[in-house]
Formats: structure tokens, sequence, C-alpha cells
């Protein structure tokens, strides 16, 4: 029997980057996994479902669907986001900024609120369920080069949501687990306002050359540790922090890395 | 000589509490303050009490024209402006269940919004005050102890002063980087015996009172005072701080430690 057999799993933003790349992961281990984003994505993993993180309607009717068609959910990855285009302190609008918000805070803030209910509803009839939330947060949560100001903002956010939500989970003894994963540079599309500035060919040169192991990342790096917190085998970690940048934040960086303008 | 001579400093949420304590320090250290609030009859007579080197302008944090007209009213009132603190904020306890949508938007737009518009809107006005001068800007965001841990009971609140915490650290290095001679650090003080808190410290906790149970949580056995964080932010307002930008200053009783 795979690791996760029997276990179902919705990932935000599955269509593409980490997330696709994670939602081939966790069904390579066994689970049934569920793909929620906004854009389409024909040949994914699992199953797809058209969502918009951002909506409560949408978190609503993709819990009561998944909970009707698959009786249970075990993992959440809240993956998607939006990279906030290139807005700077002095030229970012509220518009802007709340359009980030809206999808990397909100929705995950949602993303947490309704998997718990429907974690709880299914864990305690089937006591194999050992519910796990994994948020993907960012470098620019942690250092002030790694994003648009919105982004770092609503990354920062998603850092301490991450915790509060761990601690709530421990505190009413619902057996859930949720942590914050912080990637550095990914190869993804949502690099490609950076690669729309300086081209890709030279945007990854640079990029790869910030990052001390040599390279920004595979999405399949990203979701390796993605899987490994959505698993029991990471079954005593909770309310932490998990970087995977190649060392950029290891040490001292004088430059902005992303978003400069 | 005064350790803010001359600067002007523009404090949110400076008719009560942390804010208020600021004012009157950056006046004692001769410099000259104004309050920004909702609160206009608290706002007005904490700047008359003050005298001369304060006034008070109405700001709600979450409207960019507030800001901007604050920004408008300071330069205009004393000719420039040097030092802006962030110090507006409202403390609300929920958890990830019984939080709603619109109330994790209030306490994200009134804090960490809040705080972005008041960088924003200040910063050209500080650059223009201080650019190519020895005396830098200085801009201070209070974020809390619960921006550096999580909290069951105050999910909306961590969220939201996480985000502060990090956009101050772009904050930093972006005026760095154009060489606008402005720094900016994030404050995280512990539980501060303030207005905001003064709610919770009525509450009972079994047989303890909300304060009694807030004071046992700090290792120094007591909340701390609003001059208490009121000093380490003229600290940071000032030029002895000069070197120091994009960095986390706590001010907690060692409740993180």
């Amino acid at each position: 029997m795979s690791e996760l057999s029997q276990q179902v799993a919705i990932v935000t933003g599955g269509a593409s980057g980490i997330g696709a790349a994670t939602a081939q992961l966790l069904q390579e281990a066994g689970a049934t996994v569920i793909v929620a984003d906004i854009q389409d994505a024909k040949d994914c993993p699992g199953r797809f479902v058209p969502h918009d993180v951002a909506s409560e309607a949408a978190w609503q009717s993709l819990l009561a669907d998944t909970l009707q068609r698959e009786g249970r959910l075990d993992i959440l990855i809240n993956n998607a986001g939006v990279g906030g285009g290139v807005g700077n302190l002095e030229n970012t609008t509220v518009e802007a900024w709340r359009h980030t918000e809206a999808i990397n805070s909100e929705g995950v803030f949602l993303g947490c609120k309704y998997a718990i209910e429907g974690m709880r509803k299914t864990g305690r009839a089937k006591p194999a369920s050992k519910g796990s939330i994994v948020n993907v947060s960012s470098i620019a949560a942690l250092i002030g080069s790694g994003g648009p100001i919105a982004y770092s903002a609503s990354k920062g956010a998603v850092r301490l949501l991450s915790k509060s939500v761990a601690l709530h989970c421990a505190e009413k003894k619902y057996n859930i687990r949720c942590n914050s994963v912080h990637p550095g540079g990914v190869d993804t599309a949502i690099l490609n306002p950076v690669w729309q500035i300086v081209g890709r060919e030279q945007g990854k040169a640079f990029l790869d050359a910030v990052h001390p192991i040599g390279h920004i990342a595979e999405p399949r790096e990203l979701a390796e540790l993605l899987l490994w917190l959505a698993s029991d085998r990471a079954s005593f970690v909770t309310g932490a922090e998990f970087v995977a940048d190649g060392g950029m934040t290891a040490g001292l960086q004088k430059r902005r890395i992303f978003g400069a303008g | 000589m005064a350790r803010v001579e001359d600067k002007v400093v523009l404090i949110s949420g400076g008719a009560s509490g942390i804010g208020a304590e600021t004012a009157r320090l950056v006046l004692r250290e001769g410099g000259k303050a104004v309050l920004a609030d909702r609160d206009l009859a608290k706002g007005e007579a904490v700047a008359r009490e003050l005298g001369p080197s304060a006034t008070f302008v109405a700001l709600d944090v979450t409207q960019e024209a507030d800001w901007q007209a604050a920004v408008a009213k300071t330069v205009a009132t004393y000719g420039g402006l040097h030092g802006l603190l962030n110090a507006a904020g409202v403390g609300v306890r929920n958890t990830i269940e019984d939080c709603t949508l619109a109330e994790y938007r209030r306490v994200n737009d009134i804090n960490s919004l809040g705080t972005f518009l008041g960088c924003k809107s200040a910063v050209a006005a500080i650059k223009n005050s201080v650019q190519g001068k020895t005396s830098g800007g200085s801009i201070v965001n209070i974020s809390s102890v619960l921006g550096l841990r999580g909290s069951a009971q105050a999910m909306a609140y961590c969220a939201s002063k996480g985000a502060v915490r990090s956009l101050t650290k772009y904050v930093a290095l972006y005026c760095a980087e154009k060489k606008y001679n402005i720094r900016c650090n994030s404050v995280h003080p512990g539980y501060i015996d303030t207005p905001m808190i003064a709610p919770r410290l009525e509450q009972s906790w079994g047989n303890r009172t909300g304060r009694e149970f807030l004071e046992d949580l700090h290792p120094l056995g007591r909340l701390g005072r609003a001059e208490e964080v009121a000093n380490m932010i003229l600290f940071l307002l000032s030029d002895e701080s000069s070197f120091s930008t994009g960095s986390e200053f706590v001010c907690d009783g060692g409740l993180t430690a």
C-alpha cells in the first residue's frame, strides 16, 4: 500500500509550477488529488476543479464537492499565489495591493478555515486521517529583497497566520498540523514579469547567480518538501518555517533581488 | 544637544498609547510632532496639552487621501518631515475558525495596508527633507511580539503584524537602494498598558484578572509601559540609530526569549 493511499489532498494553484509538481508527487504517493486552480489544467494529475482562492463561495463549494465525492479531506496545499507584478513602495496602488492580498493572504486564510472544517468532519469518522496544511509563503517574508512590497506583506502574513493556525489546531486537539514553506527563486510562471523586463536568459543567469547553490529551483525541488510536510513523516512538525532557497537567506546580500524598480 | 532637535515626526495613532507617549518624548528632545488619529477629540486635546510644537490632523490610516493630506499639513506647518511612526493599530482576538473574511480584511487593512500607505505617502516628503544631509530620515513601524510568534487566539492580528514585519524590510532596502537617506525598522512590543489592551485587563481568566494573566506571561512579571516603547522608538527616530535599518527591535519584557 502506498504511503498516502486513502488520503485526499487539495492543491491550489495545481495547474502549473510548484502546485503541479506537488500534485504529481502526492498522486505518486497514492493520494487522491484535487487540483484547484483558476487556470485550466487539462492534463494535470488528479481531478481538476476550477477554483478562485480569493472567493469564499468557491471554497465552500470546493469543500462540499470534495467531501461529497471523496468522503474526506486530509491534506491542503495552499500554493496558489501571485507575484503582484513589480510594484514598489512608491507606485503600488491600493487596488494592486488588495489584489495581491486577496489571493496570497486572504486566499490562504480561507483555505485554512475551510480545510479545518473539512478535516474535522471527516477525521473523527476515519481515525486514520491526520490533517496537514502546508502554506506556501516565500523568502520575501524573511528578507526585504524577495519581491514587490505587497508580495512581501502578503507572504509575511502567511508566515504568522500559519503559526496561529498550527497553535489553534494543537490546542483544540484536532490532529491537524500547519507549516509554512519559504521558497527562493523557482522556475515557474510567477517569474514571467521578471523575464518580461530583463529577458529570460539574462534574468535567469542573474537569479541563478544570487542563489549560493548556483541555480534557481525546479518546481520538483519544492514539491519534495511539500510532500514530506503533507505526510505523516512530519508528524511532530507544526507551526514551523521551512526554507528551500538554495542558500539565499543563509548568508548576506547587498542587493534587492526581485522586483527592482 | 537634544536628541531629535528640529526633526518633524508624523505619528499615526498619536492620540493615545505608544503614539502619544512618543510625541511627548519627541517634543522633550527638541522635535515637533504631528499627531494623526481617527479620534478627533482626544487627538486635539493631546496636541493642545503639548503646545505649539505639536499639532493634530484627522487620519483614517486605510485612506490614502487622508495620508496625503496629513503629510501635506505636516510640511505646511513645520516646513518638512523627517520621521514617521506607524503606531495606529487594532488588536482583535479571533481564531482561524471564528474569524470572518470581513474581519480578517478589516484587521489587515488597519494594521498592514495602513502601515504601507503611511510609508508610501511619507517617503517623498521625508526624502525631500533629508536627502544629501548628514542627519537622516527614519520610519518606525509598530509590529508586535505577535509578528514574531503565532497565537491561536489572535490569528488575524498575527497575520497583519507579520505583514508589517516583512514589509518593513522591503521599505528599508528600497530606500537604501534609492539612496533616500531614510531608514526603516520594526518595533515588536509585548503587552503594553495602553487603551488597546484595556478591555482585556478587565476580563477574568479563571481565578485571575486579565491583568494578572498578561503580567505573568512576561518574564519581567509586569506589563510594559508606553514610555518604555517610546524610548526605543525615539532611539530609532534619532540619528543615534543611524546604522540600523530593516531590523526588528523587540521590547517585550523577555516574552519571546
